[in-house]
């Protein structure tokens, strides 16, 4: 076992143990944080597979921008451990039921999956260094590319158009004096 | 398993163990004596003579100020989560530490056979790396404030966040255009091409306005230190720290200074390069590692020069209001950004 196997199996339990402890934690910003760990440990998962470039985006984009958004929504909102609602007993029962199934079904597939074919190279390969990325996304994929961002585009407007009414809304209030 | 794992090339290990010991330390030893320097600066503006009653001209004053924070009383509030409090202050001070590892300080030593490079990692993401740990750098000011369970403290805390988070976009953007011009992410590599021709603030001066404005914004400092605006929020998101959490807190932000400014000086200034001297032939006639030596002193010059303008600015221009920070963010700076980097592209297309 080298040092490459050794961080693997340090990344695996910390990603799985943060993941457990998202599901169980009583404390929604605990539980942001858990899944903040779980990013970081997938980000390095990703840097032992010698993609750099998608270990770092994950980083910056999901731990560093998405779950800030989210620690603002639950932080704002003020949720305690105590003031959670119970939820009805039918809808746990479902919700186990539901989450037992997809289980079934993950096992299942991966019971078939033949492990030793599927192994990932570690330190090795170059296919995930920004360069050869660059090549392959402008050259190969050029078109799938430019379609994805433009439907990122359009996904702003919208976000822009919905914000542009609720300030209209703040106008009439007259209340606009410290907004933005 | 014991024998592979004894297969690392443990000369290598010992030689960044040292570089990062080195680098840490001096990150810690320069962010004491900002202090000192930003209130002897206040006190050059303000006409006075600042601290000079701890050694020759206050000299001492730092290690004064580091041995009162160390003693005061450790107060964690009972209605605040533990365990987050503590974490908050270690986060903000391990982000403000990390980016220094992809910064090149110099070329490299040549001792004992070897080439020691004096860059703790040289990874092809160099930039982005940077980027990745600014961001992570909200959480510590955002877990600190939530977990003091305080509601100026949570304010402060998210106008930080919301701040931050709002200047890396503009940040990022004027990079892009600096990335159009090197085509590369490593420091070292943009540090060399730089010697090679010229100071890429003379291609990019747009840029390196925005990225010095943005810097600003991230450090949290004047005109831009809404989070820890007394007047509105008490203290601001560090209101119930006391200690040496506190010192953490603030030692982050001087920590933070030095090294965005050695970021600055990296991209835009050539990094550790000596400023109108031929690197290469000048240890051709004196050796490498006096050069080597000469382009650290270069590169902290440089770094210097950056601390005093931030210290300047501090002294001279006041606090923006809340909505015209994110006006300036929003509407002014990523415009811009955007415009210089369709700009720099059409350059870089037209010039083939």
């Amino acid at each position: 076992m080298g040092t490459t196997q050794l961080l693997f199996w340090f990344l695996s339990i910390l990603a799985i143990l943060g993941a457990i402890l998202v599901v169980t934690s009583k404390n929604p910003v605990h539980s942001v944080l858990w899944l903040i760990v779980v990013f970081v440990a997938i980000s390095g998962h990703y840097i032992l597979l010698d993609a750099q470039f998608l270990a770092i985006v994950n980083l910056i984009v999901y731990a560093g921008a998405i779950m800030v958004l989210f620690l603002f929504v639950f932080m704002l909102m003020n949720l305690n451990a105590d003031t959670e609602p119970q939820k009805n007993r039918w809808l746990k029962i479902a919700g186990v039921v539901t989450g037992g199934a997809l289980l079934l079904v993950l096992v299942a597939a991966l019971k078939k999956a033949d492990l030793k074919a599927q192994m990932a190279e570690m330190g090795k390969g170059d296919i995930g260094l920004i360069h050869n990325l660059g090549l392959v996304l402008f050259k190969d994929y050029v078109v799938p590319f430019e379609i994805s961002s433009v439907l990122f585009l359009s996904a702003m407007v919208g976000v822009v158009v919905i914000g542009k009414k609720a300030e209209e809304d703040k106008t009439t209030l007259g209340s606009q004096k410290y907004g933005g | 398993m014991h024998l592979t794992l004894l297969a690392f090339d443990w000369a290598l290990l010992l030689e960044k163990a040292v570089l990062i010991l080195i680098i840490i330390s001096v990150s810690l030893l320069v962010a004491m004596y900002e202090t000192w320097g930003e209130r002897k600066v206040a006190a050059f503006m303000q006409d006075r003579r600042g601290p000079n009653r701890a050694g020759p001209g206050g000299i001492l004053q730092p290690l004064a100020d580091g041995l009162k924070l160390f003693m005061k009383e450790e107060i964690v509030p009972l209605s605040s989560s533990r365990f987050l409090f503590v974490l908050g202050p270690g986060l903000a001070m391990l982000t403000a530490m990390m980016t220094s590892a992809v910064v090149p300080w110099s070329s490299h030593f040549h001792l004992w056979g070897r080439d020691i490079s004096m860059q703790i990692a040289d990874v092809n993401i160099g930039i982005l790396y940077i980027f990745g740990v600014v961001s992570m750098g909200v959480y510590g000011i955002m877990i600190g404030g939530w977990a003091s369970n305080n509601k100026f403290s949570l304010l402060a805390a998210i106008r930080g966040a919301s701040q931050i988070i709002s200047y890396e976009l503009a940040m990022g953007l004027s990079i892009i255009a600096l990335l159009m011009i090197s085509g590369s992410l490593s420091l070292r590599t943009i540090v060399e091409q730089q010697q090679a021709h010229y100071y890429y603030v003379l291609v990019q001066p747009l840029g390196f306005l925005i990225f010095l404005i943005c810097a600003f914004a991230e450090c949290n400092r004047t005109p831009f230190d809404l989070s820890e605006a007394e007047s509105e929020l008490n203290m601001g998101y560090h209101l119930e720290y006391s200690s040496m959490k506190l010192g953490f807190y603030l030692f982050a932000e001087y920590v933070n200074m030095f090294v965005s400014s050695a970021v600055m000086a990296t991209l835009y200034w050539g990094g550790y390069d000596i400023p109108f001297v031929n690197d290469a032939t000048l240890a051709q006639h004196i050796g490498q590692n006096p050069v080597a030596i000469l382009q650290i002193v270069s590169l902290f010059a440089k770094i210097i020069i950056f601390i005093f303008f931030f210290m300047w600015v501090r002294w001279t221009i006041p606090r923006f209001r809340y909505d015209q920070l994110m006006k300036l963010g929003w509407h002014v700076l990523i415009p811009l950004a955007l415009f210089n980097m369709l700009a720099t592209g059409a350059i870089v297309l037209w010039r083939g």
